[in-house]
């Protein structure tokens, strides 16, 4: 049998809806939908998206696992949470869309260059170093993501805004250097790293 | 006893405000010549209605005529037992439709004096119905089909205490719904699949007296009618055994499409079957794993919904059975229950579960059933079958392979004979062509029924062969009286509905024999005693009654003169319609109850510039709708006269041609929506009409009238502002054309 024909055989299957069912937050959902379209209608940015929630979930049940995990549509979600409110089925697909982006994220299938997953992982990364985000480094990083020419540009573009936030002792310079973590960093990470452990181990994850 | 006539005219209501009550009791008395008359401030109350019974016990009178507010008002208060009755409306004929003022007193007056002559008119032309009570008459009931729809009729008439003779072709009773291994919910959770109930309404069945089984039999003649229906029970063996009833269920159901008919859905093709086939392999199985008829175990399975159904290129069934949707999603759970791992898809374009399948949908979707939107093109059988489809949500084309496939095929139903094709081959029969006899006795092998009837053998069918009932009042009638049609014979659907079915036909049946032991009619004028006569020695034998009658009610007798079968008559008067030398007749309705009406109204003279206007509305929506336009106050012109008439079929032209001699502007005509989506309560009474006006064109050309001064419309019972509209465009339309130039010769 050609890959093709492989490909074929294995859609519609239940393996790709029991793999989300097993690791993305509430996938069990998924199941429910009934494709009336009422979540693709509702989306405010839904003519921005790869795919609608309703076509999401309908490839996730037509066993579409490269696609549905390397679609930039959850990640363009932006919680307004008007899908949730009005689905019939009340599927969470708010949460479904966060779940699976999420799970896209960790197998490394997310849409490289996907503007809202590199900015999450830049607040993240910013985040867990000192338990606080730091506004400074976070801009910076943000500003000089796509290169110095960039991020220099950009910079001054924002030079005035953040001079008057300096002014206001909105912004302090000095964070620069690392800034002040959170009194008990170690307690933090240890925290942090423990939610890691029981999420891997709900999903099945081997870290 | 000699006639006694005697008008009441009720003053209540601001009648006696508006108009010179006075003047119309005169009218009565003088024009009318009515015996007796009297008026009365409130003719409803307790005393107004002691009146009138007084001078019933009192002053022997026969014959009144009410006055006061419409026919379909305060009908309690004015049941006079004994009595011809008319009803003159003055409330919402007169009072309440015409402008007030009184610069419209003179108009106004003018029309309640008509109506008061046309009631006079009406009542002195009218007969108290004598009745029609059979010596003897059967209320046994008959049900043809065993199956789910016929086995809760003959339980529920049984229950309800009449006897019940069930006569079922095959050798066990349960139909098809034996056949399943098990039924959709219908019950609360409505989350599983439950037992189908046969084996324990076998057993009660058999453990009801009053019901008489014969298995491996079939109708093989009936004749007669409601309360004396002969049936001779064909039995397997050749025996014939007969059979009175009063009154006939029939529940026979349906058969599946054939799959045959779907090559390129894999009709025929190995491990490619129907939603039946799939019952007898989960039947086999047992609540073990479903294997194929190969043996091996099924592991993945394709449902492709509306297999040669909603077909639009006239192929297949162009109608969606209902039930298919909810079937595939409990064969499904058949898998899944059985083992999980089992891949189910459902392709589905437009999933419909009615009632509480919406709940058993959820459920199989909880269970792991993938529903997918898409339309299945092809499919292959085999070893390894293969679907191709168009998954409509993601708009691609795909395909899966299947160790087996399911195909929703629709139901057929058993109607028998179809009357359409059945009557030219019988007219060629009759003219002699003998390969018509041919054809004609074999089709009549095939009929259901085999009624002896002069309309051919079974019930006449609507659209796709179904048994015609009227969709939305009366669902279980059939057009033949007595005969009521239940469960998927009548149209598409499941068991929940098939039984609710047979219990609303369980009870009409009962109703129909009891009002044929009292010689009453049946639905839609139920209670009615009155019943069509002929004088016979007028008849010219031109065999349109027969023919017209929607009930199939007449026959004809050996000298070929119309017979008729009162009990199989609903009294709509379309024979009345038709009769070209006008013999046909009711006690209490009459080409001369009516004809005398558009009589007796005063037609003004031409300089007076008051054209009439004559409006035959049919009492059961267009005359109502007129009502409640008065309820709600509308207004419309004066200057018409309205008869309410049994239904639009019994307008004999008589009536048209003496509108129009008596100096008429116009006539309309008001029935209810005819063709495929008829709200007829007749069934064909409101197109008969239309088809004959349509004819008498040429006749008012003769007359040197415009075809345009009659005109025939439909109108619905909702109508009540576009009834109004209607009146007063016409009105204005007659203006534009003058008047009549028959004026002053009548």
């Amino acid at each position: 049998m050609t890959t093709a024909n492989q490909n074929a055989v294995e859609r519609y299957r239940n393996n790709f809806l029991k793999e989300v069912e097993a690791n993305v937050e509430e996938g069990d959902m998924v199941k429910m939908c009934m494709q009336c379209g009422v979540c693709a209608g509702s989306c405010p940015l839904g003519p921005h998206w790869e795919h609608s929630p309703q076509k999401i979930f309908m490839m996730i049940r037509a066993g579409k696992r490269e696609e549905v995990l390397s679609s930039d549509s959850m990640w363009m979600c932006t919680s307004c949470y008007n899908c949730i409110v009005r689905c019939p089925r009340q599927l969470p697909i708010t949460h479904i869309m966060h779940g699976l982006a999420n799970y896209a994220h960790r197998l490394g299938l997310a849409p490289k260059g996907q503007p809202t997953r590199e900015f999450g992982t830049l607040f993240w990364n910013n985040l867990v170093k000192k338990g606080r985000v730091n506004e400074l480094t976070l801009t910076i990083g943000h500003y000089f993501k796509d290169g110095i020419a960039a991020g220099i540009k950009t910079g001054l573009a924002m030079q005035a805004v953040g001079l008057g936030m300096v002014k206001a002792k909105r912004l302090n310079p000095m964070e620069i250097f690392g800034g002040h973590a959170v009194k008990d960093l170690k307690g933090f990470h240890a925290m942090v790293a423990k939610a890691q452990e029981i999420e891997a181990k709900k999903k099945g994850f081997t870290a | 006893m000699a006639d006694k006539f005697a008008a009441y005219i009720c003053s209540g209501c601001g009648i006696g405000d508006a108009m010179k009550v006075p003047q119309l009791e005169a009218i009565a008395k003088k024009e009318g010549k009515m015996a007796v008359v009297k008026s009365h401030h409130f003719l409803c109350n307790a005393e107004g209605v002691q009146m009138i019974k007084d001078d019933i016990a009192n002053e022997e009178v026969t014959h009144i005529c009410i006055a006061a507010c419409s026919r379909r008002a305060k009908t309690e208060a004015f049941q006079f037992d004994g009595v011809a009755m008319s009803r003159a409306n003055l409330r919402e004929g007169v009072l309440w439709v015409v402008a007030a003022g009184k610069e419209h007193d003179e108009v106004r007056q003018e029309m309640a004096a008509d109506y008061v002559r046309m009631g006079c008119a009406e009542v002195k032309k009218m007969k108290q119905p004598a009745g029609n009570v059979k010596e003897s008459s059967s209320k046994r009931i008959l049900v043809v089909g065993g199956g789910m729809s016929g086995m809760t009729a003959a339980l529920e008439i049984a229950d309800t205490g009449y006897e019940v003779v069930l006569v079922e072709k095959s050798g066990a009773l349960g139909g098809m719904a034996a056949n399943l291994w098990k039924r959709q919910p219908f019950k609360a959770p409505y989350a599983e699949a439950q037992d189908t109930g046969v084996a324990a309404m076998v057993a009660r069945i058999a453990a009801t007296p009053a019901i008489k089984v014969h298995l491996n039999s079939t109708i093989g003649d009936t004749s007669g009618a409601p309360g004396r229906f002969i049936i001779q029970v064909a039995q397997e063996s050749g025996a014939v055994v007969e059979e009175t009833v009063g009154a006939i269920v029939q529940a026979t159901g349906f058969s599946t499409y054939d799959m045959a008919k779907l090559p390129e859905l894999g009709g025929g093709q190995a491990n490619v079957v129907d939603q039946a086939g799939l019952e007898a392999l989960a039947k086999k199985a047992n609540g073990g794993a479903i294997k194929r008829a190969d043996g091996k175990e099924v592991k993945s399975v394709v449902f492709v919904q509306c297999a040669g159904q909603r077909d639009d290129t006239g192929t297949h069934l162009s109608y969606c059975s209902g039930h298919c949707c909810g079937t595939s999603i409990k064969q499904a759970t058949y898998f899944k229950d059985q083992n999980p791992d089992i891949d189910t898809v459902i392709m589905y374009q437009d999933l419909r579960v009615p009632g509480m399948g919406e709940d058993f949908y959820r459920s199989a979707q909880q269970k792991g059933v993938i529903f997918s939107k898409s339309k299945a093109s092809k499919v292959t059988g085999g070893d390894s079958c293969n679907v191709t489809f168009k998954d409509l949500i993601l708009d691609e084309e795909n395909n899966i392979s299947a160790d087996l496939v399911v195909l929703a095929t629709g139901q057929v139903p058993n109607a028998g004979v179809d009357l359409e094709a059945w009557n030219p081959i019988v007219t060629a029969a009759e003219g002699g062509n003998e390969e018509a006899k041919v054809q004609r006795d074999a089709m009549r092998t095939t009929s259901v029924l085999k009624l002896n009837y002069r309309q051919g053998p079974d019930v006449p069918q609507f659209k796709h062969g179904f048994a015609d009932s009227h969709f939305i009042c009366f669902p279980y009638e059939t057009r033949r009286t007595g005969i009521y049609a239940a469960g998927p014979v009548r149209r598409p659907m499941d068991i929940l509905q098939s039984t609710d079915d047979a219990t609303g036909a369980a009870l009409k049946a009962i109703q129909a024999v009891e009002n044929a032991a009292v010689g009453r009619a049946a639905h839609p004028r139920s209670g009615d005693l009155s019943f069509p006569t002929a004088r016979l020695e007028g008849c010219t034998q031109c065999k349109r009654c027969t023919v017209e009658c929607p009930f199939g009610a007449i026959d004809e007798d050996e000298r070929r003169f119309p017979k008729f079968n009162e009990e199989r008559c609903r009294r709509c008067g379309t024979c009345m319609g038709a009769c070209p030398v006008r013999v046909i007749s009711f006690e209490n309705y009459s080409v001369d109850t009516v004809g005398s009406q558009v009589k007796a109204v005063s037609v003004p003279e031409e300089d007076e510039e008051k054209p009439r206007i004559l409006v035959l509305a049919c009492e059961n929506d267009a005359y109502p709708a007129l009502d409640m336009a008065g309820l709600a106050r509308m207004t419309y012109s004066a200057f018409v006269r309205v008869i309410p008439v049994r239904c639009l079929g019994s307008v004999n032209t008589i009536w048209i041609t003496d509108a129009m001699n008596s100096g008429y502007d116009g006539v309309m005509m008001m029935g209810c929506k005819k063709g495929d989506e008829y709200q007829c309560h007749f069934v064909k009474g409101s197109e008969l009409a239309h088809y004959r006006m349509s004819k008498i064109g040429d006749t008012l050309k003769q007359l040197g009238l415009e075809p345009e001064r009659v005109q025939t419309t439909e109108v619905a019972i909702t109508d009540n502002a576009r009834v109004v509209k209607m009146i007063n465009d016409y009105v204005a339309e007659l203006e534009k054309l003058g008047p009549s130039p028959m004026k002053g010769f009548g």
